[in-house]
């Protein structure tokens, strides 16, 4: 009866229909062709844009350094096939509003040949400080979509003294199941990436969390691991979203992370399945991340599955692979369809970032038609956030943002829970974003109006200081003149 | 390559759940009960039943076109039928045609729409109408019909329903009565004790709804079985009808074990009167209870303990009404005081301490 | 009787509040209106002239007095409106007023001599150059006031809209459907 009273487990979520069977039951297919061209992003990661450091028309091997990370922040982007240097331009993001970003663009020559790759025999024998140094150089991101760099989270865990590392098995997003496929058959190298992480971290114990709708990905693990008594593998219930890092966290360990706090604060740090597959293939054959395995779902796909394709793919040679019917797309999503983005056109490059590519038809999307709100609070119950979105969305609504701030929008991780959920069809989230990058763009007019205040004062002060100069040069020259004549007469008097 | 449209954000699916399907489904919970008291109290209660909803979609439609807008999609999403459907419910069943007309006029013009429509009023519309209803027309709400259900030798007909909605009822001391609440508040002015007064009390009757009162008020056990369906269907949470009963129950046990000659017993509370609809259907009202489990458990409890202090203290022998519209408008109050804690804040809103290992 | 003494007593009252009132307002009147400076404090002082006025100061008193909206200053936006509103207390409906679309000034190079002019007019130093030099806007300190456009001998300096990139693109506001369902 006391744990009645005692903090719930899980705050809020949905339980979505969640589509994975179609892709969850095959194989992952690894017989991608090789596109002619890739579009290679400079930005695949949360922080600063990485450096080319190629010419157009140089010669590339897979594998190839062909930008450095800079500042402290970066992930180093690498070839992903071999080939030449078309290009190093603004080529369309995949974003929604496929705004130009700078792209190095690759002809690729067909032979797909590596450079030559620096295998470590036993990498337990390697520093921790070297783990994150070649994870870093890999260019690994957290490819559960944050897009975090690893290198960085792998030296704040070890700085932090952190106790617990969590592998985030969980896929809540529907329609995704790239990581339940990757779990059923590379559970070994996945559990080879975490004991490499823990040894990066210098940590004690991980635990990998994945969601009871896989069983099978779930046993594959639990083989995997058992003779590693560091790591445990454990289920938890299937609820959107699970996969978010604090609910995991909180499920997991029962820790609560305040606002403004890494979670490595509290003594956790969080990393995918995927990205402990990749820091497998980092440290011990040295291959930088130059590919990775994504969804292709959705009712307007002919033959759905778990593809893995090289980075800078064009979306629109993955739908032709995968057939999808363009007749029938109604939207085109990357990532999940929670959280992921409304791309515009299938002209952008798949990123480190995309863990599905969903071509939907109209019937599967949520309606448009917006009707007035009835203060259901259906939305104040699903967030895991805690906040009440339609109180929020009210606010927005008539440009109140600064009450919508005070009473939480900063705190919204925009899941979709309550968007989801709106049997009036508000579009929530859309409201949230919209309000957090008008707050966002308040916040720099006021700073450029206190800069202009500045400048303009600066300016002031150096025209009164000039006019101060040429006033004094004018009374010294007067005097000068006076003086001069002052002088003259005095000459002329004794004369 | 595909061209596609504007940004849009996500969610991109969507729970299999829309406004018109709520109201439908609150509808169809409603209409075990509303079937069954039709029946009871026969054609003139079909009538009435049918020109207040009627006249509350009319109002709506009218109120929708002074907007300039199409009153179609608009009375699609079936609120203003459920304002209708509940407000009939809460009528007597015989009263005259314009005690309908008025009462729809009245919650959908001022209880509704002069807020802003859908969403935005503050108190409900139907509970609103009953309650302005019952102070400006006290005879024609509180003459209450006996059953005599359709089809049977000693209840009106067809033409002679005709006569009671429209022309008024030629001799009311034959046809009609108080209800259970209205006898024992009368008795008791007459110094009599329970004992007394409820010896021709049949729970069972009442129970599955053979006694006098609205439709709303006459059969607990369908009312009852519709909003456990609602609960299950999720369309509600039991917090409000589950504090609202039990706030009552506690009171009218303590006042009952204690004097219980002039308390009536926790069991006739709750199997008289409108509790059963208030509890699940009208005080569950969306747009005027709480935001929040916690608020809703205040303000059902808040409810119960109105009812409850109305009808065993008040002028009136029912306190439903009132209680609800009471507890409406302290709503504002409970979702600013009572609201969920956000994650990683304490319930000022400040960012969690960091704990110390 | 009773009336008569209500009558006198108020009277008397209202008569000695009014006058501790007029008393208090000829000896404790504030000189200078501190309205005025907290608004021209608060506007950008360059001085750029966009409202119509001849500078922040003249538009600050317009606001004191109520002759002006609180939307009146463009290179403020709707922050600095909603900061007069709120001093001001008035209401204002941000919805109503379109955000005006800001401008920055470009230097077109093939026709810049680098003559200076437009530096010695630029309120907030934005152009950068040196004589005989190709001239450039700083873009970031750019306000939009057009005074170098004016002094340009060669046109080259041109108003352009901002660009929009990823860094500043931000997602529209929901609009609500024509079909009126709003919630007004």
């Amino acid at each position: 009866m006391l744990s009645f009273f005692t903090k719930a487990r899980i705050r809020g979520g949905v339980h979505a229909e969640e589509h994975k069977a179609i892709t969850a039951t095959q194989a992952i297919v690894t017989g991608f062709p090789l596109p002619k061209t890739l579009y290679i992003p400079l930005q695949q990661h949360v922080g600063k844009p990485a450096e080319p450091l190629i010419r157009v028309g140089e010669q590339v091997l897979k594998g190839q350094l062909l930008a450095y990370s800079q500042g402290l922040i970066s992930a180093p982007v690498h070839a992903p096939s071999s080939g030449v240097i078309l290009d190093v331009n603004d080529y369309p993001a995949p974003h929604p509003s496929a705004l130009p970003i700078r792209m190095i663009v690759l002809e690729t020559d067909g032979k797909d040949q590596w450079l030559e790759l620096p295998a470590v025999a036993d990498p337990f024998q390697l520093a921790p400080e070297d783990i994150s140094l070649r994870v870093g150089a890999a260019g690994i991101v957290g490819l559960g979509g944050a897009t975090f760099p690893t290198a960085v989270k792998l030296n704040m865990g070890r700085e932090n003294h952190i106790d617990t590392l969590i592998i985030n098995g969980a896929e809540c997003e529907p329609y995704l199941s790239c990581d339940d496929r990757l779990m059923q058959e590379r559970s070994d190298q996945i559990i080879d990436g975490v004991r490499l992480m823990l040894h990066g971290m210098e940590t004690g114990q991980a635990i990998v969390a994945i969601e009871d709708n896989k069983p099978q990905a779930f046993n594959a693990m639990l083989a995997s691991a058992q003779a590693y008594p560091k790591i445990t593998v454990i289920q938890i219930p299937t609820r959107y979203p699970m996969g978010w890092d604090r609910q995991l966290i909180g499920y997991v360990t029962g820790r609560e992370v305040p606002v403004g706090s890494r979670s490595s604060e509290v003594g956790v740090t969080i990393h995918n399945v995927g990205t402990a597959y990749a820091t497998h293939k980092a440290i011990r054959y040295g291959q930088p991340l130059v590919s990775r395995v994504l969804t292709v779902s959705g009712g307007a796909v002919g033959r759905p599955m778990n593809v893995e394709v090289p980075l800078g793919t064009l979306i629109s040679e993955v739908f032709d692979f995968c057939g999808v019917d363009a007749r029938q797309t109604a939207r085109i999503i990357m990532g999940g369809p929670m959280m992921g983005d409304a791309l515009p056109h299938t002209g952008l490059p798949t990123v480190k970032a995309t863990s599905g590519l969903l071509a939907l038809t109209a019937s599967e999307l949520k309606d448009t038609d917006e009707q007035p709100c009835i203060r259901c609070a259906s939305c104040v119950s699903v967030c895991p956030a805690g906040l009440r979105p339609l109180d929020m969305a009210n606010n927005i609504r008539v440009n109140q943002l600064d009450a919508a701030v005070d009473i939480g929008l900063k705190d919204c991780i925009s899941c979709g829970c309550c968007s989801y959920i709106c049997p009036s069809n508000i579009p929530l989230v859309q409201y949230f974003k919209y309000a957090s990058g008008e707050v966002a763009a308040r916040q720099q007019a006021q700073h450029k109006s206190e800069q202009t205040k500045r400048l303009m004062e600066a300016r002031n002060t150096r025209l009164e200081r000039i006019a101060e100069k040429q006033r004094e040069e004018e009374q010294a020259r007067i005097a000068a003149k006076l003086e001069r004549e002052r002088l003259k007469a005095e000459q002329e008097a004794s004369v | 390559m595909m061209i596609l449209s504007k940004p849009n954000s996500g969610a991109h699916i969507g729970a299999n759940r829309s406004v018109r399907q709520i109201m439908w489904q609150v509808i169809l919970a409603l209409s075990p009960a509303t079937v069954f008291g039709l029946w009871c109290f026969g054609w003139p209660a079909l009538n009435l039943f049918i020109i207040t909803v009627t006249s509350a979609l009319f109002f709506e439609a009218f109120c929708i076109r002074l907007q300039g807008r199409a009153a179609k999609p608009v009375l699609m999403d079936g609120s203003a039928l459920l304002t209708g459907w509940l407000l009939a419910m809460t009528l007597p069943p015989w009263a005259p045609w314009w005690i309908g007309v008025v009462g729809s006029g009245l919650a959908i013009i001022l209880g509704k729409q002069v807020y802003g429509g859908l969403g935005q009023n503050l108190f409900n519309p139907a509970m609103l109408a009953r309650v302005a209803l019952l102070i400006s027309f006290p005879i024609e709400m509180t003459t209450w019909a006996n059953v005599s259900p359709l089809f049977f030798s000693h209840s009106p007909g067809l033409a002679e329903s005709w006569h009671i909605t429209f022309s008024g009822l030629d001799n009311l001391d034959a046809y009609t009565g108080a209800t259970t609440l209205g006898y024992i508040k009368t008795e008791f002015s007459q110094n009599r004790v329970l004992a007394d007064i409820m010896q021709d009390y049949s729970p069972i009757l009442s129970f599955i709804g053979w006694s006098r009162g609205s439709l709303g008020e006459a059969s607990t056990l369908l009312l009852a079985l519709g909003g456990i369906w609602l609960i299950r269907a999720k369309i509600i949470t039991w917090h409000i009808p589950v504090a609202l009963l039990a706030t009552v129950t506690v009171l009218a046990s303590i006042f009952h074990l204690a004097d219980s000659q002039h308390y009536i017993s926790p069991f006739v509370h709750l199997n008289s009167g409108a509790m059963m609809c208030v509890a699940f259907f009208i005080a569950t009202d969306y747009v005027t209870s709480p935001n929040t489990a916690t608020g809703q458990l205040v303000f059902g409890a808040g409810c119960g303990l109105l009812i409850f202090v109305i009808r065993t203290w008040g002028a009136y022998p029912e306190g439903a009404g009132f209680a609800v519209l009471l507890m409406n408008s302290a709503t504002p109050l409970i979702d600013h005081y009572i609201r969920p804690r956000i994650y990683g804040r304490d319930r000022k809103g400040k960012p969690l301490e960091i704990p110390k290992p | 009787m009773y009336v008569l003494y209500a009558i006198v007593s108020l009277t008397l009252l209202g008569l000695v509040l009014g006058l501790a009132l007029g008393i208090a307002g000829k000896y404790l009147k504030v000189e200078s209106s501190p309205l005025v400076d907290e608004l021209e404090a608060m506007l950008p002082g360059s001085q750029c002239g966009q409202c119509g006025f001849l500078g922040c100061r003249p538009a600050a008193e317009a606001l004191a007095e109520g002759n002006a909206p609180a939307t009146i200053c463009p290179p403020g936006g709707s922050t600095l409106a909603e900061q007069i509103a709120a001093l001001l207390g008035l209401d204002l409906d941000l919805s109503a007023v379109k955000e005006p679309e800001l401008l920055v000034a470009r230097v077109s190079e093939a026709t810049c001599t680098g003559c200076t002019r437009c530096f010695k007019v630029c309120p907030t130093d934005a152009i950068v150059g040196a004589p005989k030099q190709i001239h450039a806007v700083v873009a970031d300190a750019c306000i939009g006031c057009k005074k170098c456009v004016e002094v340009c001998p060669t046109e080259c300096l041109q108003m352009h809209p901002i660009e929009i990139t990823l860094r500043n693109w931000r997602w529209a506001k929901p609009t609500i459907n024509p079909a009126g369902n709003a919630l007004c």
